[in-house]
């Protein structure tokens, strides 16, 4: 015997009427990195491989930093809205709430992180 | 509702292969995820040269060995591959956006032209670079 109506017990399990501004954000994120992908691999491309003066003098010029700190922060915004919605295709339950967790923490410390070392680099 | 199947239902890849037949379209947007996905490795090895090369020469050391070693070049270059693949694919999800290019001879030409793309900018990428 159910004691909610069938209205009641449907509410809350459609939509959570957030997935437009998920798809904007991407949609944002990836025609920013559109310019910036190309700009951070012939930057940093070019000094990979240079020895350690060359590269912290080549990283204390603004702009291969500016496109380094921009490409990771974007670049890794845009890695945690996608992988989430790999594991919301195909994980579920509390597997998929813990790597969800996981990949924001671990985007939001390898952007920390990133930008850490281009701060000190340049200063 | 109780006769609702509710957390028993099946998970996104269970109909590959069985049920589902592989064509250029699916396999182009599936690689799109797994080089987008795969690239945090990349991402992570980049962080890790730049943190060390804020630290010391000899955390630089280390970390610029690893990622120039063969090991090191085998991943940051299958990772450009993935780059390009991705960034390719990701143009022509802005242009799918715009309502343009769903035909599926369209979409096939523009996935021949992702996976060629994505081979092309990388050789020219290492020849610059």
């Amino acid at each position: 015997m159910a004691f909610l109506t069938d209205r009641k017990r449907a509410v809350g399990l459609g939509s959570a009427k957030k997935g437009t501004g998920h798809f904007w954000n991407m949609t944002v994120s990836s025609a920013a990195l559109a310019i910036l992908v190309p700009l951070f691999v012939f930057t940093f491309g070019r000094i990979l491989g240079a020895p350690y003066e060359e590269v912290v003098a080549y990283y204390g010029r603004p702009f291969p930093a500016v496109v380094a700190a921009l490409t990771l922060v974007v670049g890794l915004v845009h890695f945690k809205n996608g992988a989430q919605v790999m594991i919301e295709d195909y994980t579920g339950g509390l597997t998929r709430k813990a790597l969800i967790v996981a990949v924001i923490c671990l985007s939001y410390a390898a952007m920390a992180a990133g930008l850490f070392g281009l701060v000190r680099l340049a200063l | 509702m109780p006769d609702v199947n509710r957390g028993n239902r099946p998970l996104s890849p269970f109909m590959l292969g069985q049920y589902y037949r592989f064509q250029l379209t699916s396999v182009t947007s599936i690689l799109t995820r797994i080089t987008g996905n795969a690239m945090i490795v990349a991402a992570l090895l980049i962080v890790w040269w730049f943190v060390a090369a804020a630290t010391s020469p000899q955390a630089f050391a280390a970390a610029d060995g690893f990622i120039t070693s063969w090991f090191g070049d085998l991943v940051m270059a299958l990772s450009l591959l993935g780059l390009w693949y991705h960034f390719l694919a990701g143009l022509r999800h802005l242009y799918w956006d715009t309502g343009r290019g769903l035909q599926i001879e369209v979409a096939e030409r523009l996935g021949i032209a992702c996976l060629v793309g994505s081979v092309v900018l990388t050789l020219l990428t290492l020849l610059v670079i």
